[in-house]
This record gives C-alpha cells, structure tokens and sequence, in this order.
C-alpha cells in the first residue's frame, strides 16, 4: 500500500480507484474504535486539526491522553454519555482504492444500527476480543452479515499481544467463527490476527507473528472484488423517472431515468416492462450524456425504448428472457427499527424499488433471536431492534426478487403511513443463504422457519 | 469460500468495475432523480461555492437533454465575494434557471435580525433560509454538505427529515437502508436531500477536473489583499475588516471554502491550476473547514447546535 502523501504523483490513477463500502461491528471493549482511529491515522484521513480539536478537549477534561473516540463520537449526547449511538459514516483513501466506512455502534439494542451500516455494505468487519474468543455478540454480529447477505466478511482476532500472539489461539476462534458463519450462508471468511493498539496487521504486516501468511486488514480491504454480485445477477431497472423534454430541440424525446438495480443492459435486447407484462427492444441507452451500447449495475443511466409504452415512475424494466414474477403476496424477514411496534393487521406502505404501495400485515409467523437463533413462533408483533418473519399482501403486484439473488430488488421498506416513519426493514425470501443453518438450529426440539 | 464466488470475481470484476467517481455520481444522480420523482416542490441550495456548482452539474446530467426541474436558493449573506455572485448570476442565465434569493441584508435592514458584534453572519443565515423554505412552501432542499466535512455532518442523513420549525434532532432521525430513500412528510414539513454526503473534498476536486466544471477564480491562487484575525487570512472589505490594530498585506492565496467574507479564511496557495489544487489538498495536514471557518471553532458542537435550527 502506498500512503496518500505520495498521491499527488499519481493524480490519472487516483481517479480510476475503486469505491468499497465496509460496517465494522464489534462489541463495546473490542477496540473498535482503536481499529477505526488506526485505519484513519494511518491512512491520512485524520488531520491536524481534528486531533488538535480532540487534544484540547481532553486536556479542558482533566484527562492526560486525548480521547480518540471524540474523533468518531460527533453529537452532543454522544460525548456526554461516552458511547457512540448512531451510525457515522467515515471516509479514507489510499492509492489503490477509495472507502466508506459505516462505523456502526456495538451496543445490544442497536441491532438497527449494524442492519443500516451492513445494508450497503460489500464487506463487513467483526471484531473479536482474542482473550474471550467468540461471543453472542460475535454470533449476533455474524447471523446479521449472513441476513444482510454482505458478501465478504472478515474476522479481525485483536488483541493478540495479550495472548501472547500465540497462533493456537487465532486458529482455534478462526475456526470456529468461520463453522459458524458459514453455516449461516457467509459466501467469504477472511481471518486476520491483529493488535489495533500495537499496529500489527492492521496496515503494517506484523513482526510477532510470523506464523501469518495472509493479508493484513488494509491490503484485504484493497483487493478484495467488487460489484460482483449486482453484475453477474439477470438486469433489473426500477424506473425513477421520465425524462420528457418536449423542446424544440428534442420534441419527441422520451427516456427512462433509473439506476441499474443489477445485471447489464444493453441496446436490442428485448425487454418487459413490469407489472403491465408489456414488452419492446432497448433502442438506446443514455448514460448521462453519452450514447452507450452497454450499461450496468449501479450505473443511473436513461433508458429509451423501440415502441411508445405507457411507463411511469414505479415500473421495472427486466430483459423478457429473465424477468421476475409479479406477486402481491410477500414472504420475508424484517429488521424492526422503529420504537413503535409492527403488530399483525396493521396497514402499512411497502416501498420496493421505486414504487410504494399499500399493505397489510398478514401474519408475523416467528421472532429470531440473534444471541442463539432460537425463534418464538408467532409474537403477534415486533419490537425495536426485533428480526422476524412476515407475511405481507400488497394492494398492487410488485416486481420482486428474492433478497438472496438481489440485494436491490429483493430489498423493501414498511413506512407507517400515519406519519411516515421507517418502520422496518425488509428482505424477500429465505433468511439466510445455507440450509445447514437451519439444521443446525432444527437440532434443539422447537421447529426453524428462518 | 466456494470456487463459484472465485469464478464470479474472475469474469465480472473487471469488465463491469466503476471508477469511484462513477459510482459517486451515479449515487447523486439517483438521489436527485428521487427527489424529482416524488416531491411537489424542491428547490437546489446554490450559493456559487464548489459543491453546489458539483450538484447543479449532477443535476443537469440527471434530466438531460430536459431541463432541470428544480429552482434554485442562495442565502445571500450580504457580505459575500463578488466573484461569487457573478458566477451564480452566469449559472442561473446560462441553463435558464430561476434563483430564489433570501437576503440576510434585508432581514438586518428591517430589523429582524441583529449584527452580531463579531460581524459574522454565517449563523444569521438560518432565519431567512428557514422562512424561505416556509413561505415558498419548499418539500425538499438539496444542499451540497459532505459528511467528510464535520463530525456532526458525518451524522446525517442522505433524506434529512426536518420538522414545522425546520430543525434537526439527530437522536430521532430515520435509519436510511439499501439505497431506499424515506422522504414522506406532513406538510410544514421538509426534507434536506444531501447528494454529496459521500464525497470527500478529494472527490469533489477530482470531479471538477474530470468533468471539466468551470469555478469561480477564488479557488485558485491569486494575489489579494488579506489582514490576519483568529490565525485566518481575511479579505479586506467593507464589512468590517480590518479593524483597528490588524494590517493588511499582498499575499498569494487561494480559498478552499467559499461563504461569508467575514468568517471565510484564505489558504497560502500557489495553485493555479485544477492539478496543483488537488496535489495541494491531497498533501494538505487541515481539513477543508479546520483550514478557513471560523464559525465552526465557536464551540466544540457548534455545527451540530447550528443544524439543530435548521442550518444546512
């Protein structure tokens, strides 16, 4: 890796990098924040003013070293209480890749939080405490990955100086973390031992454990693959806009504004417009500005058809050889993070892609508890911060996909239409990726939907 | 680990890669194309300054070859660079757009607000926005703040939900999941839609210089008379500056950040062109805001007590 100091010798390249988005979890004395406070130190992304500013707030404290964590604690009620309660979101670069860091509090009964952080997440990073190895809260860290479907999860073993830097005890929480998470359905385990406090194998490669061979926390965040999974997935194009000019200049111009939800789309392939079930031939696609043949996720690109369809804000255009069925009936998990509970019966709207319809809450067949994922069959209504299977019917049939096969289109809202609050968070289909996680939680006598 | 993921990565990774910047803007575009698509009445903060020059570029690719379909907003402090103001009256005329102009001068003049002793006005602006946005019954408001910029910023969120008085409660706003954007509202309610939350300084430069945007010549480096008050270098001018006891000079500076004169510091720079500014920054030790506002040192949360009221 090479630090930012040296970027200004490579401006071309810089504006070529890759963009990842990461969430860290890890419980409250895991050294999160020394993890995050490193990656940004190291990587130039605090700068002299802030630590000045963190400085002089901790001397007018009484306290003898400054307070890192009033780098990433940025409310009023943050600082006074000493505890992060909401996600921020943190920035850093290096030559090879740009970041977004969905810094996400550890604490129990913000579950919500890591939901958020993780839910745009192409990597996420659980910490571990190497004296205490795995906890419920690396299981509860670990099920949320494998239910967000976040494609590349990395253990960070810290702490090892307090163990020694003994290899014994990285490979045994290594493996059993990665049993556990892979029977959840997590497509990649990475294992990294580290020490945030002491640098090792964080960006540095460290020289107590030579016993090591793999990446260290950085160089994995530089390399690791991204986009795979919206590109390699049938196009879907949730229509956002219609773009009409009606000038003289363009007086019968007529496009589709959208982001590629997945897949690629190109000019001549067939297309059918859902719900209506009508179809036409892509004539040309815009993106933004230039005429292109070929376009793909998350590209926001203009879509113009061969044949005048009535299309509006709400619809998805998917190529007629791969396009979704329609249904008005949803099967999925919710992340409840609203204070007010979701009760069965109640009447909500659903917003799905670009459109949001009508609904009811059907039926509330389970509760999951993260700590063991255990589930209580029919609770009559979710919580804050609660994770369960629903059963919802929408007034208007809706374009879905399973939230295994799209993280886009298999991804949904329920808004309170009262006052419009984000009631929950919702994904279409089975709850996690492997079957053997529900074997091996079907082990105990109580049945497992999830 | 499967060998399937490992053959995805193989055939899809780099074909169908997106250059950060690319996937920045594509990100902004379907934010602004949100906005379009389900609010009666937004209107684009637009003062002149880097970032809502980015976001009006941003919003003319979104509805091209339409035109865009927002007004515009600029807070006039009255104390602001006149360079500035001929590019925002150039802008508005060029793309044919119409500019909404709440006038912090007209608020003093008739005594709805008060010069504050210091002379600085940036925090006087709330009123006018905020009675701006009501009176003009406006549902959604773009500003140009980047979470990179400020601590409380990195709080926000991209649809910001404000209340009747249009204030801020970050302990009470919604989680924002997937790229599935909230906006509903009562009405005397509005939304602050931040396209840019995800950029950096960096970012916004790098933007600038690929897509050949045009700024105003205060962002690069130019001789200029300048007195020195709080450790900033200040533009001499008829707001109150210099007062007795500071002196000015000619020195070769440039702005990083573009707002009221009275609380808006130079940088020394010999920067003059797109380049040398992004070299200059990438090596730079300060952040954007660190480096020239002087209305963030008021206090350790002064940005956050400022968004509260319904500061951008």
């Amino acid at each position: 890796m090479t630090s930012t100091t040296e970027q200004g010798a490579h401006l071309a390249d810089l504006a070529a990098t890759t963009l990842l988005r990461f969430a860290t979890a890890g419980s409250v004395d895991d050294g999160k924040s020394t993890l995050v406070g490193r990656l940004l130190h190291d990587s130039k992304s605090v700068l002299t003013d802030q630590l000045e500013a963190v400085e002089r707030v901790s001397a007018d404290r009484g306290q003898d070293a400054p307070d890192l964590a009033l780098l990433t604690d940025g409310l009023r009620a943050e600082r006074e209480q000493g505890i992060t309660i909401d996600v921020a979101y943190r920035y850093f670069a290096t030559t090879r890749r740009r970041f977004i860091l969905a810094d996400t509090p550890g604490h129990v009964q913000y579950t919500r939080n890591m939901v958020t952080g993780a839910s745009t997440a192409d990597l996420a990073v659980v910490l571990v405490d190497a004296r205490n190895g795995v906890i419920e809260q690396t299981r509860r860290h670990a099920a949320v990955a494998a239910l967000l479907r976040v494609p590349h999860v990395v253990l960070a073993v810290n702490k090892m100086d307090l163990v020694g830097y003994e290899e014994s005890v990285f490979a045994s929480i290594a493996e059993e973390f990665t049993a556990y998470a892979s029977d959840l359905g997590v497509p990649e385990i990475t294992a990294i031992p580290i020490s945030a406090l002491a640098g090792d194998n964080v960006v540095e490669p460290s020289a107590h454990m030579d016993w090591y061979g793999g990446p260290t926390v950085l160089e994995h965040l530089e390399t690791v693959p991204v986009s795979h999974d919206l590109t390699a997935c049938p196009a879907r194009f949730p229509v956002q806009y219609v773009i009409r000019p009606q000038t003289a200049e363009h007086p019968d111009y007529r496009g589709y504004a959208g982001q590629i939800a997945s897949g690629v789309l190109r000019v001549g392939e067939a297309v059918t417009v859902l719900p209506s079930g009508r179809t036409s031939v892509i004539a040309g696609i815009d993106a933004l500005g230039q005429s292109v043949d070929i376009a793909w996720a998350p590209q926001s690109v203009t879509v113009r058809l061969a044949d005048d369809i009535d299309i509006s804000r709400g619809d998805l255009i998917a190529p007629s050889a791969s396009a979704p069925a329609t249904t008005q009936d949803v099967v999925a998990t919710v992340c409840h993070v609203a204070d007010q509970p979701l009760a069965v019966g109640a009447r909500v709207l659903l917003k799905h892609t670009t459109r949001t319809v009508k609904a009811i809450v059907k039926e509330i067949p389970s509760r999951l508890t993260l700590d063991d994922l255990s589930q209580h069959p029919n609770p009559g209504q979710l919580v804050a911060n609660d994770i369960g299977r629903v059963v919802v019917r929408t007034a208007e049939p809706l374009a879905l996909d399973a939230y295994a096969d799209s993280r886009r289109t298999g991804s949904f809202l329920l808004i309170d239409p009262a006052d419009g609050t984000t009631l929950a968070a919702g994904m279409a289909g089975e709850s996690f990726a492997s079957k053997a996680a529900e074997r091996a939680v079907q082990g105990d006598d109580e049945g497992w939907d999830f | 680990m499967t060998a399937t993921v490992a053959h995805l990565h193989e055939e899809t990774d780099a074909p169908y890669a997106l250059s950060h910047l690319d996937a920045l803007e594509s990100e902004a575009v379907h934010i602004f194309r949100e906005v379009a698509g389900e609010f009666e009445k937004p209107v684009v903060l637009f003062s002149g300054g880097k970032d809502s020059i980015v976001m009006l570029h941003l919003a003319l690719k979104a509805f091209a070859p339409a035109p865009v379909p927002f007004t515009l907003l600029h807070v006039d402090t009255g104390h602001n660079f006149p360079e500035v103001l001929d590019y925002r009256d150039r802008a508005v005329a060029k793309h044919n757009l119409r500019l909404h102009v709440a006038s912090v001068q007209e608020y003093i003049d008739a005594g709805k607000l008060r010069e504050r002793p210091d002379g600085v006005r940036n925090p006087l602006q709330t009123v006018p926005l905020t009675e701006a946005i009501q009176s003009l019954k406006f549902d959604a408001v773009f500003g140009g703040g980047r979470r990179d910029e400020e601590k409380a910023r990195a709080k926000e969120r991209v649809f910001s939900l404000r209340d009747e008085f249009s204030q801020w409660d970050p302990r009470r706003q919604r989680p924002e999941l997937w790229q599935l954007y909230n906006g509903r509202h009562a009405p005397g309610e509005h939304v602050r839609v931040f396209p840019l939350s995800n950029w950096t300084e960096l970012d916004v430069w790098q933007y600038i210089a690929r897509e050949g945007i045009e700024l105003p010549e205060i962002y690069f480096a130019h001789e200029r008379e300048v007195f020195q008050r709080n450790g900033m270098w200040l533009t001499a001018g008829e707001w109150g500056g210099p007062k007795e006891g500071e002196t000015t000079e000619t020195r070769l500076i440039r702005y990083r950040t573009v707002g009221d004169m009275s609380c808006t510091g130079a940088v020394d720079s010999d920067a003059t062109t797109l380049d040398a500014v992004i070299t200059e920054i990438a090596a730079s030790r300060l952040t954007e805001r660190g480096a020239t506002r002087a209305d963030d040192k008021m206090s350790e949360a002064a940005m956050e007590d400022r968004k509260r009221e319904g500061y951008f």
